[in-house]
């Protein structure tokens, strides 16, 4: 067991997190929609669907927590800046973003431990922006769990109804179901520095929905258990927000973590909202270079527009030619642009493909990633920027590998990329 | 590869050591003599024990000393783990770098300065000195002392664990009694018995704030030391010491014993999570 933990830890360096979220999250969603009958997959959307929820969508709809107007200031530094967000009632909804990008205040702010600058948060329609953090329907589970060291697993998770004032019957009752949900049952008497890393965060968990709040505040709560760990938990979680109904808003800097659980994320920047959508809008089609960067890993391809018409664009680069995206956008002749493409939209073969006259490139080989599932082939153009393709391995022998030097032929679909202007 | 201590590591440490101990261990062994004289050895008797139980001036100077020790180190205590807390948990506001010097001025303050201000002080506000004015005097200088110990609990103790207990729907006051008291009770109580044993030593700002019925137990054993040492003060000495030792042992087995018990509980939690992780 050991040795195989750390086989797993060797290797995952050399696989970036970046290449694994589509593929998890994808699983993830083949998971939930073979469990759920209702969900089939509406015509023109991208990526597979979860669950038909989408209230983002529907103008009636209120969101259940609004964030209007918020900023907040720490001294000279910007935190968060006007940013307005609007989250709907059993939405699994996460802020991503870098370290500092204001996230976490947003988080805190919901919580009461931070007051809003400038701005007001509404629940449920009633302003919250003065109400104390103990008299808030919300429940944080923190990330470093903050766990009451002195007290027993069943008392912590007890504390928030016995400051509720329930019966102590209830309270035992309660308690019990708590520790079933998250199978920490032989552990009730055990105190948190009994229990190891995984065990601790399912009781901080166990204790921050004890209370039934209408909004579980999450910060980075996986970030302290190790790669497996994290991956079961995740599940869970997307498992018990399901189960219980409650409206979970979740803070990382992890973009596996937020793909694999979000009905929709909010890529963050510097106190600013990039974009929100669902995890495979927001994959596909991403709004800006950063939030292209941010998720996943892709291939940014610099050149001018040189004509748009209907559903269709074309680019002028420099290491390509002409590049065509089928794509609606409103943009001018030899405007700056970026064609955005994935590495595992990027075909590439040794003989120059017959089927395609656009969207095809020529380069050297100039390195390959080989992750076991999958090889990255990182192709340098002529005019020197290097393009990555991904192709799985299907099969064990290849007649003839691609290799090292090799002149290899790169094509992509145009319905497989996106035009990015800023 | 390593054939144990050296020589030079031997001697010096049985130096450093004789250097520390050897004048209480000489104490001590006199206090045990049969003499009068304090310097002459005249066989192994405990009559000093008994002499000292029937000496009253004695009894009464330790009485007082323990009664002024123990007022003074709770109520610097609580003093105490106050400005620590406003010093941690407050942040910053206005004038923090001035409560945060004045707080911890008294660490650096000759005693001498200490007593003969407040001295000055008592006498300009008309105040009867006696017991409480040593008591006063007593928390002012050891209150810093608690606040150190308390403050540096404070920095290594989580704050989410209270924001957790507030979010949890527990008010700030009750937070501190439920929560954050009992996690820094250790650093508390090490605090007061510091505050106690601080108290129970100071000779120089007692005999400035002391009067008339309150001569504390250091001052009574320098004053008769000025008449001589008798074997008297040797045994009494030698009492303090040992209830220090005690008190002493007795926590760090206490802690030694707590950090086996902890290291033997993670070591069962981790092997109770490993299956899991399979």
């Amino acid at each position: 067991m050991v040795t195989k933990g750390t086989a797993a830890k060797k290797a995952a360096p050399r696989k970036t997190a970046a290449k694994a979220a589509p593929r998890k999250a994808a699983a993830a969603s083949a998971r939930s929609k073979a469990k759920s009958e209702a969900s089939s997959g509406q015509p023109g959307k991208v990526g597979p669907v979860r669950r038909t929820f989408a209230p983002w969508n529907d103008p009636a709809a209120k969101p259940f927590i609004l964030y209007e107007n918020i900023t907040k200031r720490f001294g000279d530094f910007v935190a968060v800046d006007d940013l307005t967000l609007g989250i709907y009632e059993r939405e699994f909804f996460s802020l991503l973003g870098p370290s500092g990008c204001g996230k976490t205040t947003l988080l805190r702010m919901l919580a009461g431990f931070e007051t809003p600058t400038e701005g007001r948060i509404l629940l449920d329609g009633q302003d919250i922006s003065t109400v104390p953090p103990y008299r808030r329907p919300v429940n944080m589970m923190f990330q470093s769990y903050a766990l009451f060291p002195h007290m027993s697993v069943a008392d912590n998770i007890a504390f928030g109804l016995k400051q509720d004032k329930m019966p102590k019957g209830e309270i035992a009752d309660r308690v019990d179901e708590m520790l079933k949900l998250v199978k920490l049952e032989p552990f009730k008497t055990r105190k948190p520095h009994q229990l190891s890393g995984g065990q601790r965060q399912r009781v901080a968990l166990a204790r921050s929905i004890a209370k039934r709040p209408k909004v579980l505040l999450l910060d980075e709560p996986l970030g302290a258990l190790d790669k497996k760990l994290r991956e079961q938990t995740q599940f869970e979680l997307t498992d018990l927000q399901q189960q219980l109904g409650l409206t979970f808003l979740i803070v990382t800097h992890d973009q596996e973590e937020a793909m694999t659980v979000s009905d929709r994320i909010a890529v963050m920047n510097q106190g600013n909202i990039i974009q929100v959508s669902t995890p495979a809008e927001m994959y596909e089609y991403p709004n800006s270079r950063y939030v292209a960067d941010f998720i996943g890993d892709i291939n940014l391809i610099e050149g001018t527009i040189a004509s748009v018409s209907r559903g269709k664009v074309t680019v002028e680069t420099a290491d390509a030619g002409k590049l065509v995206v089928n794509q609606d956008l409103k943009a001018d002749k030899g405007q700056k642009a970026w064609i955005a493409i994935r590495p595992e939209k990027v075909r590439i073969a040794l003989k120059k493909p017959a089927a395609r006259t656009d969207n095809v490139m020529s380069g050297e080989v100039w390195d390959i990633g080989y992750l076991g599932d999958v090889s990255t082939y990182h192709v340098k153009l002529p005019a020197g920027s290097t393009v990555k393709a991904l192709q799985t391995n299907a099969t064990r022998l290849i007649e003839r590998p691609i290799t090292w030097e090799d002149q290899a032929w790169l094509s992509f679909s145009p319905d497989g990329a996106v035009v990015l202007l800023s | 590869m390593n054939r144990g201590p050296s020589w030079f590591n031997i001697t010096s440490m049985v130096m450093g050591f004789a250097f520390l101990y050897l004048p209480i261990l000489i104490l001590i062994i006199f206090s045990f003599n049969e003499s009068r004289l304090v310097t002459v050895w005249a066989g192994f008797s405990t009559k000093w024990y008994g002499e000292l139980f029937r000496n009253e001036g004695l009894m009464d100077a330790a009485w007082v000393t323990a009664r002024v020790a123990f007022v003074s180190a709770s109520i610097a205590t609580v003093l105490g783990t106050l400005a620590a807390i406003t010093l941690v948990r407050f942040g910053r506001f206005h004038g923090r770098t001035l409560f945060s010097g004045m707080v911890y001025a008294p660490l650096v303050m000759p005693e001498v300065i200490t007593g003969l201000s407040l001295l000055l002080l008592f006498v300009a506000v008309n105040f009867d000195r006696g017991f409480w004015t040593v008591v006063i005097a007593h928390i002012t200088f050891s209150m810093c002392f608690v606040a150190v110990v308390v403050q540096s609990r404070l920095v290594s103790f989580d704050a989410s664990v209270e924001e957790a207990a507030m979010d949890l729907g527990c008010p700030p006051g009750k937070t501190f009694f439920v929560i954050t008291l009992p996690i820094i009770l250790p650093a508390v109580i090490s605090g007061w018995m510091l505050a106690f044993t601080l108290s129970l030593d100071d000779l120089v700002i007692a005999s400035f704030t002391t009067g008339p019925g309150a001569t504390t137990l250091p001052m009574k054993i320098y004053s008769q030391v000025r008449l001589g040492v008798t074997p008297e003060i040797n045994a009494v000495c030698t009492i303090l010491i040992a209830l220090v030792t005690i008190g002493v042992v007795t926590a760090s087995i206490v802690t030694k014993r707590q950090e086996i018990e902890r290291k033997r509980a993670e070591a069962a939690a981790v092997r109770a999570d490993e299956p899991q992780q399979v």
